[in-house]
């Protein structure tokens, strides 16, 4: 035994003898984790919060959440002298007057950028996979609360420094409370100690962005990692892998390592957007007063598509028995956001509700194996990505030389007409490259090699497909399609007609599949070479 | 529910392929040797942050292709951290890579339910301690803790209403009165009809009584923007056109729609735009929306000149600035 295995042994007997998990930790250690690259999006997520978490703890030790009135005096020429907020001074103490100011300053906001978009693709992997099937619906709920509370962090950090696009921020946020019905002036009026601006709202959302939201992430994605582990990886499909097994990698050395590497590559690779790529200078900007803004406000990205739907709202407001609705606000504002927000939480279970299925799965889908699901996941990215070109078109205007009215109302017929086409369209493609499939597992790859036969024609070579990718193409399930039970073996109506009805209809516009070959369609093609 | 179709045999795990390093004691000493470079590199990356942490002056400026002149001493501390950090992660994966073993192993996994009997077991245990409480028995103590529970929220709730003062009236009111006198922003100074040429405009707020500071909440409120275009180009009623005086008319510079400053005006078309979401105004027609999601015209503000010749209000905003509430009186 070498003095490195006989410390490790003592270490591990120092800690089993007082807390007896001996046992536990030898199944970690060696517990199993698939690899592939789409799997490490969700790692990517955690590492940006760890990051946001010690570049935030960093701008904290600075930064003055205050709106009372300071003269700037820093180091920045342009603005000295101004009146302004104490948050604004000190974010710019921080970016001139602190050596690495601006550099943690840079990386906490690429960090936010990056955090919500790794959010985002982690969960369209999740969705157009099927990961999110039984039984692991709660980790795809929570991880909706994270995607909407993320949305928010980002948004209130994006407020705090009191410039004057972050200002306007909060001016249309104020505009969005003050529109509830009955209960939004008296909102507004809580929430900003006022009228606005007011002087509280900053010290009040800086202990909600690093305090109270913060603690909710840490909560939230123990949890959601708690259960990855407890129920364990799912897998993409092939050889070997069955919905019994998984197969992958230790925990301990391989996976530590790579995991642990891929920590330290995600931050390299923020530091260096931190070093290279400027982002909020908000220094340009100027303090925020309610009478001036900057043309081509934009709010970051994953605010962008709320914007463009708020943009290309119709200017809807009523006045019914002496209140004031502002449809134009609240739609775009809050119910459609709702309605997103609340079917995306509840897809696991309209989709099981839809199909029947109510068995565990652990095995990943090919996205085109489940072309509704993959269409419905299309149309909702075609949605979002309309309502966010909208977002950004003055920018899209002054760019590429269009009128901001030809942009209104491409994107206002857009937000309609192309999602549901995108449908069409995804399902259309997903059916075929399931053609495709079966071509591959019948016929075989085309060479491109030609040979001529005996009699003068040509035609060209297949070759057919190991076994193992043609187990691969042809390892899913395709389930029968709901049977409508409207009345039972002596007649009686079935009580829930109807909805048994709507279900058996999407059940077979979900269940729709080209067949995939048979053992014995496969077997018949190779008697026949 | 059966699968319809049976699957095709699980030709089972393909066979492990070794890898250089494995079987080839060079490639695995220059794996060694290259993992080692890796790590020497982020080492690299902290000598150079400190040094630039100590010896960059924080006033040098270098220029670089692409990104334009950049602070140097933000740059390398910048870069500095990015190597040091990236490169250890870099080395990790490398040497797990190459050197750890490849091998892929096989778990089993269980069905995520407990067993038929653990199931029933807890059930049964549930419903037996829940049983033991006894509160389907005494409904007045089911019903008493409803209430309590129920009312128990209500302490904190109430005890928010101290985070601001109610709305009142004051969403409607602004600090325009009749005979108020409109000064420029910035510079606070009064206006004569001869200070505005035609096609200007002129960002103004209410004269204050001296003393009296203006602060963010009254400019929220009280922005105004004059504007003077030939007064026949007005399109107005009799009593919006005799708000105006000699072609200057002033409206609300907070956006109908949720509180922008409408601050673009296009002196060719006469038009205001709001670039927050593109609401487009005309001020020939009394600032009618004829673009983008605002659903009200700016409030137009009754002017005049008094006695010494400056603008003033003739009367209040007839009705409430900026966004809309559920109390507006929108008639
Ligand atoms: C988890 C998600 C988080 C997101 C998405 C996020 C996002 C943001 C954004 C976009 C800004 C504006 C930065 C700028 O351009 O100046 C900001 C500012 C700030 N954040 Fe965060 N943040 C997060 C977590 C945290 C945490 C955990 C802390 C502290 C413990 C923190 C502390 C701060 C401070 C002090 C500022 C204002 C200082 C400044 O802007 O320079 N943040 N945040
Ligand atoms: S705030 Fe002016 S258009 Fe929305």
């Amino acid at each position: 035994m070498s003095a490195r295995e006989r410390v490790a042994g003592q270490v591990a007997n120092y800690v089993d003898e007082r807390t007896g998990s001996a046992k536990w930790l030898k199944k970690t250690l060696t517990k199993v984790f698939p690899d592939h690259w789409s799997f490490m999006l969700g790692e990517i997520v955690l590492y940006s919060f760890i990051i946001l978490l010690l570049s935030g703890t960093f701008l904290t030790f600075w930064f003055d959440p205050s709106m009372r009135e300071v003269e700037y005096e820093g180091s920045y020429e342009p603005l000295s002298g101004l009146k302004m907020s104490a948050a604004y001074a000190s974010t710019l103490h921080i970016s001139f007057d602190v050596r690495g100011g601006l550099l943690m300053r840079q990386i906490h906001h690429w960090a936010a950028l990056i955090f919500m978009a790794a959010m985002v693709a982690h969960l369209m992997r999740v969705f157009f996979t099927g990961a999110f099937r039984k039984p692991r619906e709660f980790n795809w709920i929570i991880g909706v609360g994270l995607l909407t509370l993320g949305i928010v962090e980002g948004f209130l950090g994006y407020s705090l420094p009191d410039d004057l696009l972050s200002g306007t921020g909060i001016r249309i946020a104020e505009a969005i409370i003050q529109a509830l019905p009955v209960v939004g002036s008296y909102l507004a009026y809580f929430i900003f100690g006022g009228a606005f601006p007011g002087e509280m709202f900053i010290q009040r959302i800086y202990v909600v962005h690093i305090l109270l939201i913060p603690g909710i992430f840490l909560a939230l994605i123990t949890a959601h990692l708690m259960l990855v582990w407890y129920q364990k990886h799912t897998q993409y499909p092939g050889p070997g892998r069955t919905e019994k097994n998984v197969v992958g990698y230790p925990l301990m050395p391989v996976y530590m390592a790579k995991a642990g590497g891929f920590f330290f590559i995600v931050f390299g690779v923020t530091a260096f957007l931190g070093a290279f790529a400027s982002i909020n200078p908000l220094w340009l900007y100027g303090p925020y007063t309610p009478g001036q803004i900057s043309a081509g406000s934009q709010p970051d990205w994953y605010m962008g598509w709320l914007d463009g739907l708020v943009r290309m709202a119709p200017p809807l407001e009523t006045y019914w028995f002496g209140y004031t609705i502002s449809w134009n606000i609240l739609i775009p504002g809050l119910i459609i956001p709702g309605i997103i927000f609340t079917g995306m939480a509840l897809y696991p279970f309209i989709e099981s509700w839809m199909t029947g299925d109510k068995r565990e799965h652990h095995l990943l889908d090919r996205p085109r194996n489940a072309p509704n699901r993959t269409a419905l996941g299309a149309m909702s990215i075609t949605f979002m990505l309309v309502a966010l070109i909208n977002g950004g078109n003055d920018l899209i205007a002054t760019h590429f030389d269009l009128s901001i009215n030809q942009i209104m109302w491409f994107t206002r017929i857009g937000i309609i007409v192309l999602p549901p086409l995108v449908f069409v369209i995804t399902k259309r493609i997903c059916l075929s490259l399931q053609r495709a499939d079966r071509e591959l597992v019948l016929h075989g790859r085309e060479t491109g090699r030609l040979v001529m036969l005996p009699h003068g024609e040509f035609i060209e070579v297949h070759e057919p497909l190991s076994p193992q990718r043609a187990y691969l193409l042809t390892q899913h399930e395709q389930l029968p399609a709901l049977e409508p039970v409207a009345a039972d073996a002596n007649g009686v109506r079935n009580p829930k007609g109807a909805k048994a009805k709507i279900q058996a209809r999407l059940s077979r516009a979900n269940q729709e599949q080209i067949a995939k070959p048979t053992p014995k369609e496969v077997l018949e093609i190779e008697d026949h070479h | 529910m059966s699968n319809e179709i049976a699957p095709l045999t699980d030709p089972g795990l393909p066979e492990h392929i070794h890898r250089k390093a494995d079987v080839d004691p060079r490639a695995a000493k220059r794996a060694e040797r290259q993992v080692g470079i890796l790590f020497l590199l982020s080492v690299f990356g902290t000598l150079l942050f400190i040094y630039a942490y100590v010896g960059i002056d924080e006033s040098i400026f270098i220029f670089l292709p692409i990104m334009g002149t950049t602070n140097a001493h933000q740059l390398f501390l910048g870069l500095g951290l990015a190597m040091s950090l990236f490169f250890i992660g870099m080395a990790a994966v490398h040497w797990a890579k190459t050197l750890m073993p490849d091998h892929e192993v096989i778990d089993h996994r269980k069905e995520q339910r407990s067993k038929d009997e653990d199931r029933s077991a807890f059930v049964a245990t549930v419903k037996e301690r829940a049983g033991e409480a006894g509160l389907g028995r005494r409904p007045f103590i089911k019903r008493t803790m409803g209430l309590a529970l129920g009312l128990v929220g209500l302490s904190p709730i109430l005890l928010l209403r101290d985070l601001g003062p109610l709305p009142e009236n004051e969403l409607n009111e602004t600090n325009w009165k009749a005979g108020t006198r409109l000064v420029t922003d910035p510079g606070d100074r009064p206006l004569k009809p001869s200070d505005l040429e035609v096609g200007g405009v002129a960002q103004v707020q209410p004269e204050f009584p001296p003393g009296k500071e203006r602060h963010l909440d009254d400019i929220a409120k009280d922005s105004v923007l004059l504007i003077r275009i030939r007064p026949e180009e007005f399109n107005l009623d009799p009593e919006r056109l005799s708000w105006t005086y000699e072609g200057i008319i002033a409206f609300s510079k907070i956006c109908s729609h949720m509180g922008c400053a409408v601050a673009l005006y296009e002196q060719t078309t006469k038009h205001l735009l709001c670039p927050c979401h593109q609401s487009t105004f005309d001020v020939t027609r009394a600032a009618k929306v004829i673009f983008g999601p605002a659903a009200r015209a700016l409030p137009q503000l009754a002017i005049t000149v008094d006695s010494e010749g400056y603008i003033v209000a003739k009367a209040p905003f007839n009705e409430a600035v900026g966004p809309s509430f559920w109390e507006r009186d929108s008639k």
